[in-house]
Order: C-alpha cells, then sequence, then structure tokens
C-alpha cells in the first residue's frame, strides 16, 4: 500500500517536472547559445560551455539595435498611455451608466478585438501614407489602438462593474459630477487594474509584428521584433544564430522579469480579458 | 478629455439620469472615434480596394471592377470558358486548408494538454507558485523570438532536438524540421502548442479553481472514480469557461501570421491566409488581389464567431449575471 502511494507521488512529481523543463527549457537554451560563438556554435552543449559576451557586444554596439530597443520601447509607452486615457472614461460609461445601446456597444468593442490584422492592413496603409506616418513611429502608435483599446475597455470595464455601488452613491448624493467620480472616487480604486491591463497592453505592443514589418522601411525606424526577425549575416547563406540569440534574450528578459514579478495579477487580468463565463 | 458640459449639467436643471448619460455620451465618443478610424474606416477601404484594380503605386487610381478579383468568368473566343479570381485560385484554398488545419490541431492539442496542466497545478503540492511561474515564461516570450528560439532548436545540422531524438534512438537521420514540406506543419505545431498550452493551462485552472472544493469531497465518500468525477462534475462545471477559452485561441489560430512567416518562410504547407493575403499586398504587387483575400478571411472569421456564439450560446458580454 505504501509502494504504492510513494509510486502515485513519484510520478506526479515526475510530471510537474516534464512540465516544467517543457515550459523553460528553449529559454535557458536560447541563453546558453547566445553565450556561443565560432565553432562552440554548432555542436550541441546542453550546459554553458563558456560566458563569451561577444554576441551581445556586437548587438548592442551594432549600429541599429540599440535604436530599434528604443523605438520599442517609446512605441509601447506611448500606446499604452494613449489605451488607457481613452479607456478609464469609456469603461466608466460602459460599467456605471445605463442607456440604450450599450450591449450592442460592448459586443461591437469585443468584435474589434477578434479583429484579424490583416483585414484592415490594406485601409491603415492607405491612411497612413495619405497622413505620411509611413516609416515613423507614429504609424505604429495609431495602428496598435485596434487591439490595445478594445483589451483596456474590456478589461477595465468588467474590473469597474464589481465595485460597489455605495462608494458612487455617497459622491452622487455629494452632488460630485460623473467626471469628479472618475477622477476622485474610482481612479485610486483602479490603479491595480490599470498597472496590470496597461501591462498586458505594453506586451502584446511590444510583441506586434505585423504592422510593424509592414509599417516600417527602414532599418532605423524597425521595431525589436522585426529587427530580430530580418537580422542577416555577412552573407546570405550564413544565419547569425548567436547574435541573434542574444537579442532575443536582450528583449525577452525584462518581459519574463515584468511577468513574474506581476504573475497573480497578469493571471487575473487575462481571465478577466478572457474567460468570463 | 472633458467637456463644458460637464460642468454646467446641473445648471440646466437636467435629472440626474439624464446628466449622467450625457456624460456617458462625451467619454464614449474620443474611443468610439479612435476605433471607427483604426478599424471601421480601414476594413471598409480594404473592402472597397478588393472590388477595384487598385494597385501600390496609384492607390487612388483603381477603377471599380466588381467582383472580379474573387471570381470572374471569362469566354474565349474559341468558345471555352475559363474562370479566374482568389476563389478558383489553388494558392488560396491551399492557404485556406493550411491555416484550418493548423487551427483545429493545434486548439485542440492546447486545449487537452492546458487541461492537463491545469488539473496538475489545481493540486496541492510544494513548489506549486514556482511551476506556475514558469510556465508564464513561455507566453511572455515575443512570438518572434520563440520562433527564432525553436528555428535554433530544430535546425536541421546543429539543432537539439535533431541530436535529442538521435541519442534517444527515435531518428536514425537528421530531419529537416522547418525546410521539409512533410514537417514544416509539424514544426509549426509543436511552437504554437509550446507557447500558447500554458496559457490556457492557466485559463483552465482559474475555471477550475471555481469550482467549490466541497464537491470533490462528496464525491471522494461516495467512492467515486476520480475519472468519473472528471468527466460528470469538473468538466460540466468548467464548460463556460472552457468555450470562451477555446473561442479566443481559434480567433488568435485562424489569423496566424507572424509565427509562419518567420518560422517557414515561403513554405507552401505552412503558407497561412494572413501570409498569402500580405504576399500578394506588399509583395506580389497585386493589392487589390490581396485586398480580396484579406476581406475573405475577414468573412470567415465572422462566421465562424457567430456559429459558434450561436450553437455553444456563449455569453461574451457578462451583461446581465
Amino acid at each position: 500500500m505504501d509502494g504504492m502511494k510513494l509510486l502515485k507521488s513519484a510520478s506526479f512529481y515526475l510530471l510537474v517536472v516534464v512540465i516544467v523543463v517543457f515550459s523553460v527549457f528553449p529559454f535557458y537554451y536560447a541563453i546558453v547559445t547566445s553565450f556561443s560563438t565560432g565553432t562552440a556554435l554548432f555542436s550541441v552543449h546542453y550546459w554553458p560551455v563558456a560566458w563569451d559576451w561577444s554576441n551581445y557586444e556586437s548587438v548592442l554596439g551594432g549600429r541599429t539595435f540599440p535604436r530599434n530597443i528604443l523605438n520599442s520601447i517609446f512605441i509601447s509607452s506611448v500606446t499604452v498611455a494613449f489605451a488607457l486615457t481613452l479607456a478609464v472614461t469609456a469603461s466608466y460609461a460602459l460599467a456605471r451608466v445605463r442607456f440604450r445601446g450599450r450591449a450592442l456597444l460592448l459586443m461591437t468593442i469585443l468584435g474589434v478585438s477578434m479583429f484579424p490584422q490583416i483585414a484592415v492592413l490594406a485601409g491603415l496603409f492607405e491612411l497612413m501614407r495619405y497622413l505620411n506616418l509611413l516609416n515613423t513611429p507614429w504609424a505604429l502608435i495609431i495602428s496598435y489602438t485596434i487591439f490595445t483599446l478594445p483589451f483596456t475597455v474590456w478589461v477595465l470595464t468588467t474590473f469597474m462593474r464589481d465595485l460597489p455601488v455605495e462608494i458612487e452613491e455617497a459622491a452622487i448624493v455629494d452632488g460630485a459630477t460623473p467626471w469628479i467620480i472618475i477622477t476622485k472616487v474610482f481612479m485610486p480604486l483602479m490603479w491595480p487594474a490599470m498597472v496590470t491591463t496597461g501591462l498586458l497592453a505594453f506586451i502584446g505592443a511590444w510583441n506586434e509584428f505585423l504592422f510593424a514589418l509592414t509599417f516600417t522601411m527602414t532599418e532605423v525606424q524597425r521595431t525589436t521584433p522585426v529587427a530580430i526577425a530580418l537580422l542577416s549575416g555577412a552573407s546570405q547563406q550564413e544565419i547569425p544564430w548567436g547574435p541573434i540569440m542574444a537579442a532575443s534574450v536582450i528583449v525577452t528578459v525584462p518581459l519574463v522579469i515584468l511577468v513574474l514579478v506581476f504573475q497573480r495579477k497578469i493571471v487575473a487580468g487575462l481571465t478577466a480579458g478572457g474567460v468570463k463565463g | 478629455m472633458t467637456s463644458p458640459t460637464l460642468g454646467r449639467a446641473n445648471d440646466l436643471g437636467l435629472s440626474l439620469q439624464q446628466q449622467r448619460q450625457r456624460a456617458a455620451f462625451w467619454f464614449l465618443a474620443p474611443m468610439v472615434v479612435a476605433l471607427f478610424c483604426v478599424a471601421a474606416w480601414p476594413l471598409l477601404r480594404t473592402i472597397w480596394f478588393s472590388l477595384t484594380d487598385t494597385s501600390m503605386d496609384n492607390l487612388y487610381g483603381g477603377k471599380f471592377i466588381g467582383f472580379d478579383n474573387y471570381l470572374r468568368v471569362q469566354t474565349l473566343s474559341n468558345g471555352t470558358v475559363r474562370y479566374r479570381g482568389t476563389l478558383v485560385d489553388p494558392a488560396w484554398w491551399n492557404a485556406v486548408w493550411n491555416t484550418i488545419r493548423f487551427s483545429v490541431v493545434s486548439v485542440t492539442l492546447e486545449t487537452i494538454i492546458g487541461l492537463g496542466i491545469a488539473l496538475v497545478l489545481n493540486a496541492e503540492f510544494k513548489g506549486r507558485g514556482l511551476v506556475r511561474a514558469a510556465i508564464l515564461i513561455p507566453w511572455a516570450i515575443p512570438t518572434i523570438v520563440s520562433a527564432k528560439m525553436w528555428a535554433w532548436m530544430l535546425n536541421d545540422q546543429y539543432g537539439i532536438l535533431n541530436d535529442i531524438m538521435m541519442n534517444l534512438g527515435l531518428i536514425d537521420t537528421k530531419i529537416a524540421w522547418t525546410a521539409s514540406n512533410d514537417t514544416a506543419m509539424i514544426a509549426v505545431l509543436i511552437v504554437d502548442v509550446w507557447k500558447t498550452a500554458p496559457f490556457m493551462a492557466l485559463l483552465c485552472l482559474a475555471g477550475l479553481q471555481m469550482v467549490p472544493r466541497d464537491i470533490y469531497e462528496a464525491a471522494r465518500i461516495d467512492g467515486v472514480h476520480p475519472v468519473k468525477v472528471f468527466w460528470k462534475i469538473t468538466l460540466p462545471l468548467i464548460r463556460p469557461a472552457l468555450m470562451v477559452a477555446v473561442i479566443f485561441r481559434m480567433l488568435d489560430a485562424l489569423r496566424i501570421f507572424d509565427l509562419v512567416y518567420v518560422l517557414t518562410p515561403n513554405s507552401a504547407a505552412t503558407k497561412t491566409m494572413s501570409v498569402i493575403s500580405r504576399e500578394n499586398l506588399f509583395e506580389f504587387n497585386n493589392f487589390a488581389y490581396g485586398s480580396a483575400q484579406s476581406t475573405l478571411l475577414f468573412a470567415i472569421l465572422a462566421i465562424f464567431v457567430s456559429l459558434y456564439i450561436w450553437l455553444g450560446k456563449v455569453n461574451l458580454s457578462g451583461e446581465g449575471r
């Protein structure tokens, strides 16, 4: 009987180990590769053989990659700030005020968040060319609104709906206008939710590829995903795996740290945005 | 942001409800305008382009040509009838089947694996928090980065996956995972499942944790077999959460672009609807034709969502709870 129990818990822990290895190994291997150069790249190593920073030096000392990182930081931050500004007031209206067509508006917002981005690509390209914004960060900031705004509105609306009526009623009795209610009553309560949604929207903008690939034309204007995807070596045949892995680690480590620090909040935010049974 | 009407609303003697509704209008207006500019308008323009012969160099010179980009019937002088357009283009249908095959297989695998991981994480054990953190890592890694990481691991000559499989004796010759037509789709599926199964697991776990513990307790006391408990109690209770998670994943899968574009460039075995549309739009100078293909993708997604909501009776809006 005891042997049976032992076997059971051993196989359970084995399963846990498999799950962890399956999740973490590729990232671990990218880190190992990023520290290998020359011939070390062309034989498989399961453990780090050397701490050679030259891949990092070549990526960060390169002409464009540092600029690409700055582009990504700027674009993602402005996109998030813009989306949150519009979303706070909109979600108050959607969550707390009864008006006709509210359910329809909510469904439309959800519909937009499910949009295949390719369906607006031709139209957005025309718009950006008309506004003379192609190959500038603004083309991406404006286009990213299509997925960050519906998402932030949706999550903040679900969050605000769950706040008790009483706090608002007290403010109304005191004669507060809706604007005062949002800024003085709801905003202080919403900080945690706004940090989470902002972070998720930031990750979405940071990782976006299709618009960034289409609306940038020169190397300096690229964001990091496009730069990594199009990173090429001295010749067409030779793929610079070392620098690619170094660049990948550079853009991923901050995200992984953020996600691990905020993991509880992120899971809560994703469940509010995705699963609402 | 704000507007003068908000402050003065009280003075005009409006009822509280009217005042709130007026404020709501001004609060919603900027968002609605923004969404119109980046979503509705570009979509309408794309649909319009699909009905013209617009080209990249001459965006405004396109003439209306009806549905010719979709289907055009030509009768040649010798009497034979020829069909042209996306709807009879084998490359397009290849992309449609690739997309559907990819979406169905990947979402099925992700749901099963995700549910499995969630069941493990729902048990109490030491280090559960660490495991939950670990499975968030694939989700946090940008898709392009995961595509590159796996492209390296799946490399035919120096890849670690071939090395592991050779050492275990599973294969005797190295496989060109991403380059060969037989395995390109498998490669894309591996990476997609790796990246999103853990995420599915977290969504399932959130659903599982809402199931009251005493139900399991009661089932255990009654001696119900755990497998039966899963099928009769757990699954029906988390079904609503699961249905919504599946539809969101499915929509993501149907519009997949970045992973395929980076992992298996120019492979006919994996080319999806988004990839072929973008190719026609910006690489092959078939702007109108590419617009027609992206319009079709939009239509397919819209039909899929409507059917799913209708058949599954999914309550997405969360209204009326």
